[in-house]
Parts: structure tokens; C-alpha cells; sequence
């Protein structure tokens, strides 16, 4: 049987918001994958330390602060600087879509904004994970 | 004509519709029935299920004038940035009629850390204004005059010292405490169970919490000391029984932990406040402000023995859904927010924020938070929807329904007390998987197109990207930063020392009040990171446990 798709769903910061990340997190583990969430209030180290942990192919971050300019790019630095280089990166919440471009640069391969049915974001994972 | 035939009549009239009805595609989350007549309320007693506004149940209202009387105090949520800016909203706000303030706070500042801390870069300023200190505080509220303004402040883990820095501000401009009037959210089994912004344990959690009860009691009698939401529960995705339900037993959570310190139902009850959700369905949302004030009523009085009835009027803030505007066609949202309203007002709310359409985005501009204040303006002097009290009262169906959120709630409340209150159902998650399961059903209609968002699931156009808006200028932190290192350098810190100490001993004796403790910090100018690391070193913090 081939492996599993493992994703880590992760709440960077202090953002108390998580409908979203755990509507997410379910729709991602009934569509096959493995899920591991995170909960509130992680800094970029602990998620980068889950992500290495738990061996995941995805890490999936949700913010609605505002704060996504800092510390979505940050958590890729970091889970990288820990060898995983081949991890699909992807953020969703609140994000203004003239930070988008930048965050794409940062590392972030696709950002879902409200709105988005669950349905493309198992798509996109499918079709991007290495 | 009797109601046995009126029966007979209305199985006549389904039998005749069902073929007709079946022509057409069926609709999902629809009422039971397509009509609702006298059968529907035929239990209904008018004296011990309505009454008149003003008195018990109060299901028509908890003034006996309502909006004859005045409207609703039109209390737009706002702060971004510094203390400086959002004192500049504010006074906009003011200048354009809205009567009353609501503070919003960055996130650092609801968690308790200071914005040099490592751990709120990137969020300073970013969801509300950053406040370290009383000095941010008394620049915050500079010229508005603190014994005219009623003001609201979102804040909940650290509320006891933001209550005791706008204490202290008003102080300053020669307000005693006995003048002031406003709210602090200070509600957190909804943070545990919903919105996240904990920091403390339940026990010393609802310690501070009866503390400020009893001193507020005594020294701001004017001030409600609680807004127990269920507007966080419903943006987490409740039902709108559930919203009340859970936000009624964390009521009745509070009630009890005050009662075991020692104090007396009548004396605090009456500055108990509640914050709702103005959701989407117009109908059902009337029916929900109705049956939540015949439920809070029945307990206040039958549970819990209350004698004043100030007691036991549930009275509420109200806040438009926040998870219903959309970030596809952000016009339309502006309609949401006016039918919003409209239910908030049909449902006899005392005060009313008004989202913006843009705030799906972003923070609002200027330009829409104006907008969403008209709104309310046009409801209240144009629409005739304020002309009368409980202009929907004896509608068969908003009766029916009424009677079954209501039912609803209790079997809840029932089951909530079973599982042993509302802590240790937050602690065992229960209240929270059940938020989670209800805002995944959600998500499933939608996404199966069984609940329809108009321009998100139907009616989608291509849509170019939404230019002006706001954004919060990055320096804030470092602004927040140097105001922080000056602040540190001026004040004496022989006496924040003391102030602290004395505050940290306090902490360890269950059986001192921790307001005035709290306060000689705050005056001494002592942050509010280092107010909030005493308490976290002697309390500890609160670990949440997620069941997906």
C-alpha cells in the first residue's frame, strides 16, 4: 500500500481563530490523508519541530492576524534549515491578495482565501505533493 | 373556527401543495412546514410565555419603552495600530454619532505580553490597538471625556488590568469610578471553548473574574463587569441553540463561582451582560434574542432565586457575523449587514456593532466603517422596524420557533449540567466538538451547494483585486518598542518592583481580592506583560487539548 500523504495543519502566533484550520484539518483526513493538528499559539520553531517529528509531507498554515508576513516565511525557513526540503507549503486565513506574490516567493505554493471549498485544497495537495 | 378544524384545514392544504411543491427542486435547511398557524402556538400563554416588555419573562424586551424610549447605543468595534491612531478613530467615530466606544485589542496585548516580547512580533497593532502600559492608555482615551463616553472593551485573560488602567485614566481626568459606565468581555470559557485568547487555568481564571465582580460592586457600580458571548461560539460555527445554550451555561458557570466566594446573587447579577451574533437568517435570529431572554430569566429567578428583576433581564450586545461577510463581491456584504441588523433590532438588542463589507479582507477603512454606522442610522430612523416594541411578537412561526430554540437550549443546559457544569465540559472538549462538528456540516452544504452563498457557491462573477485597503503600517512594533524602552527608563522601577511583589504574594492567597493589588501596578506604570508574567508565574497557564 503506498504511504499516506501526512500533512501538519498549524496555527502560527497568537491567533485564537480556528474554525477554519480544523474545518481544514477534518476535510484533509477524510480525503485520505494523515492530519496532525497543531493547536493554538505555535512559534515557527515548535511547528518546524512538529513537522520534523511527525515526518510530513505537507505543513498547512492558518492565520487570520495579519501576522502571515512574518511568520508564514519564517516557518519555511526553519523547517528547511531542518533538511526537509522537499515539503509542500500552504497557507490559508485572512490575506490580503497584494501579500500573495511575496509569500509565493517566500515558499508558500498556494494560499486558500476565504471562500475556498476544502475540495480544492485536497486538489492542489494531491497534485502538488512531492 | 376551532383549532380542531382549523388542523383539518391545514392537512387539506398540504395534501393540495405536496404535488405542486414537488415540481420544484428541493431546497435544504428549510422549516419543517412552508406555514404556521394558531395550531403551531396553541400552547402558547401570553402572561407566562411573553408578558409585556420590561417585565418577566421579558421574551418582548428587557425595557418597558425600548426603542420608543432611545435606540440601541451604536457602538462601532475599533483599534488598529497605536494608541494614537485608534484614539484618532475614536474620535471620528464620536464625531459621527456613534454613541458609545468598543475597544479592540492586538493580540499581545489580549494574551498579556508586552510588544517587545519575542513572541508578539509580527502582531503588534495588527487586530486591535497595542496597549503596554497606562501610558498608552491615558494617550488612547485623550480628550474623550471618560464620564460622558460608555465604553466596551474586548479583553477577557487580562480584562482586570485594562479595567484598572481605564480606572486609573479616569482618575486622571478627575472621573471618579462611581461615574464610569462600560463593559469589559472578561468571559473566558468562551475563549477556552472558542475564541482562543486564554491564558490562566479555569480555577485562578474565575477567581479573577468573582474578584472583579465583588469590586466593582463596590467601587464602578455602573459597569457591567461581564458580556457573556455567544458571539464567538457562532463565528466558530454553532448553531443558533447552541450559541445561547453554551453561552447561557457558561452564564450560569460564572453565576456559581461567585456564589461560592461568597457573594450575593442580586448584588452582581444585575451588571451581567451578554454579546449575540446577528446571523444571517433573519427570522431564526429574532427567535433566538427572544427565547434567550425567557431562558436567562427562568434561571435567574427559578435557579438561582434571584429576587430583583435587574437580574433577571438578559441584556445584550450584539455584533453582525463576522463569518458571513464574504471576500467574493464584497458589496453584497453590505446587504448581509443591514438584514443583520434588522434581526438584531427586530430581536431587541441594547447595543449594536456593525461590521464592514471590507472586513473579510482586512481591517476596515474609514470610508466603509461609515457605511456599516449608516446602516444602523437608516434602520433606526428609516426602516419603521424601531417604531414598535417586538414588532414580530405573535408571528406563528417566530412563536414556534422561539419555543423550539428555547426547548433546544434547555436540553443542552440539561446536558451541560449532567457532565457537570460548564468548566469541566470545556475541560472534557465536548463544547467545543460539538461548535467543531456544526461548523463542519456547514462547510459540507456549502461546498455540496445544499446551502447556497450567494458569490461564493452561485452567482460567481471574475472578480479583479480589491484595492484601498487598510493596512497597518509595520513600524508598529518598533514605535511600540521604543515607547516601551522609554517608559522603562523613566518610571521608578524600585516601586513597579514593590508593586509586583506585593501583587505575586496576593496571588497565592485564594481569599485576597486582586483588584487593588492590580491597580497600584498599573498607576505605578508597570506593564502589562509584567503584570500578566506575575500571575503566569503563580497561576500557571492554560494547555488546550483539540479532538478533531
Amino acid at each position: 500500500m503506498e504511504k499516506r500523504i501526512r500533512v501538519l495543519v498549524a496555527k502560527p502566533g497568537l491567533d485564537g481563530h480556528d474554525r477554519g484550520a480544523k474545518v481544514v484539518a477534518r476535510a484533509l483526513r477524510d480525503a485520505g490523508f494523515e492530519v496532525i493538528y497543531t493547536g493554538l499559539r505555535q512559534t515557527p520553531e515548535q511547528i518546524a519541530e512538529a513537522a520534523l517529528q511527525e515526518d510530513v509531507n505537507v505543513v498547512a498554515l492558518s492565520l487570520l492576524s495579519g501576522a502571515h508576513p512574518h511568520l508564514f516565511p519564517r516557518v519555511v525557513e526553519l523547517v528547511k534549515g531542518k533538511g526537509m526540503t522537499d515539503v509542500l507549503f500552504v497557507g490559508g486565513g485572512v490575506i490580503p491578495d497584494a501579500d500573495i506574490p511575496a509569500l509565493k516567493d517566500a515558499g508558500i505554493a498556494e494560499v486558500f482565501t476565504p471562500g475556498t471549498p476544502t475540495s480544492a485544497i485536497v486538489e492542489f495537495i494531491n497534485a502538488n505533493v512531492k | 373556527m376551532s383549532n380542531e378544524n382549523l388542523k383539518a384545514k391545514v392537512a387539506e392544504y398540504n395534501a393540495k401543495v405536496e404535488k405542486a411543491a414537488a415540481k420544484f427542486p428541493e431546497r435544504k435547511n428549510l422549516p419543517e412546514q412552508r406555514i404556521y398557524t394558531p395550531v403551531d402556538v396553541e400552547g402558547l400563554d401570553y402572561d407566562r410565555d411573553l408578558g409585556l416588555p420590561g417585565s418577566y419573562p421579558f421574551t418582548r424586551g428587557v425595557q418597558p419603552t425600548m426603542y420608543r424610549g432611545r435606540f440601541w447605543t451604536m457602538r462601532m468595534y475599533a483599534g488598529f495600530s497605536t494608541a494614537e491612531e485608534s484614539n484618532k478613530r475614536y474620535r471620528y467615530l464620536i464625531e459621527s454619532g456613534a454613541t458609545g466606544l468598543s475597544c479592540a485589542f492586538d493580540l499581545p496585548t489580549q494574551i498579556g505580553y508586552d510588544s517587545d516580547d519575542a513572541i508578539s512580533t509580527g502582531e503588534v497593532g495588527k487586530v486591535g490597538v497595542a496597549i503596554d502600559s497606562l501610558a498608552d492608555m491615558e494617550i488612547l482615551f485623550d480628550q474623550i471625556d471618560l464620564g460622558k463616553v460608555s465604553t466596551s472593551m474586548t479583553i477577557n485573560a487580562p480584562a482586570s488590568v485594562l479595567l484598572a488602567m481605564y480606572i486609573a485614566v479616569a482618575e486622571k481626568q478627575g472621573v471618579s469610578a462611581d461615574k464610569l459606565n462600560g463593559t469589559i468581555q472578561n468571559d473566558i470559557l468562551k475563549e477556552y471553548a472558542a475564541r482562543g485568547t486564554y491564558i490562566f487555568p479555569p480555577k485562578p481564571s474565575m477567581r479573577l473574574i468573582t474578584n472583579i465582580f465583588e469590586y466593582c460592586s463596590k467601587n464602578v457600580p455602573n459597569w457591567n463587569t461581564i458580556s457573556i458571548s455567544g458571539y464567538h461560539i457562532r463565528e466558530a460555527g454553532s448553531t443558533a441553540s447552541q450559541e445561547i445554550a453554551f453561552t447561557i451555561a457558561d452564564g450560569i458557570a460564572y453565576c456559581d463561582a461567585a456564589i461560592k466566594a461568597g457573594l450575593k446573587i442580586d448584588d452582581f447579577a444585575g451588571r451581567l451582560s451578554f454579546f449575540w451574533n446577528a446571523h444571517n437568517n433573519v427570522l431564526e435570529e429574532v427567535a433566538k434574542f427572544r427565547a434567550s431572554r425567557r431562558v436567562w430569566a427562568k434561571v435567574m429567578k427559578e435557579r438561582f432565586g434571584a429576587t430583583n428583576p435587574k437580574s433577571w433581564m438578559l441584556r445584550v450586545h450584539t455584533q453582525t457575523a463576522g463569518s458571513m461577510l464574504t471576500a467574493q463581491q464584497p458589496e453584497n456584504n453590505v446587504v448581509r449587514v443591514a438584514l443583520q441588523t434588522a434581526a438584531a433590532v427586530m430581536g431587541g438588542t441594547q447595543s449594536l456593532h456593525t461590521n464592514s463589507k471590507d472586513e473579510a479582507l482586512a481591517l476596515p477603512t474609514e470610508d466603509s466603517v461609515r457605511v456599516a454606522l449608516r446602516t444602523q442610522q437608516i434602520v433606526a430612523y428609516e426602516s419603521g422596524l424601531a417604531d414598535i416594541v417586538d414588532p414580530l411578537g405573535g408571528s406563528y412561526y417566530v412563536e414556534a420557533l422561539t419555543d423550539q430554540i428555547e426547548k433546544e437550549a434547555w436540553e443542552y443546559i440539561k446536558k451541560i449540567d449532567e457532565i457537570g457544569g460548564a468548566v469541566t465540559a470545556i475541560e472534557k472538549g465536548y463544547i467545543q466538538k460539538e461548535i467543531q462538528d456544526s461548523a463542519y456540516k456547514w462547510q459540507m452544504e456549502v461546498e455540496k451547494g445544499d446551502r447556497v452563498i450567494v458569490g461564493v457557491n452561485k452567482f460567481q462573477i471574475e472578480e479583479k483585486p480589491v484595492e484601498g485597503l487598510l493596512r497597518v503600517d509595520a513600524s508598529v512594533g518598533e514605535l511600540q518598542k521604543k515607547k516601551l524602552a522609554d517608559l522603562r527608563a523613566k518610571r521608578d522601577n524600585g516601586a513597579v518592583q514593590d508593586k509586583l511583589a506585593a501583587l505575586e504574594k496576593a496571588c497565592q492567597d485564594e481569599s485576597v481580592n486582586l483588584m487593588p493589588l492590580i491597580l497600584d501596578a498599573v498607576k505605578a506604570y508597570a506593564t502589562l506583560g509584567e503584570i500578566c508574567g506575575v500571575m503566569r508565574k503563580v497561576f500557571g497557564e492554560y494547555e488546550a487539548h483539540v479532538n478533531l
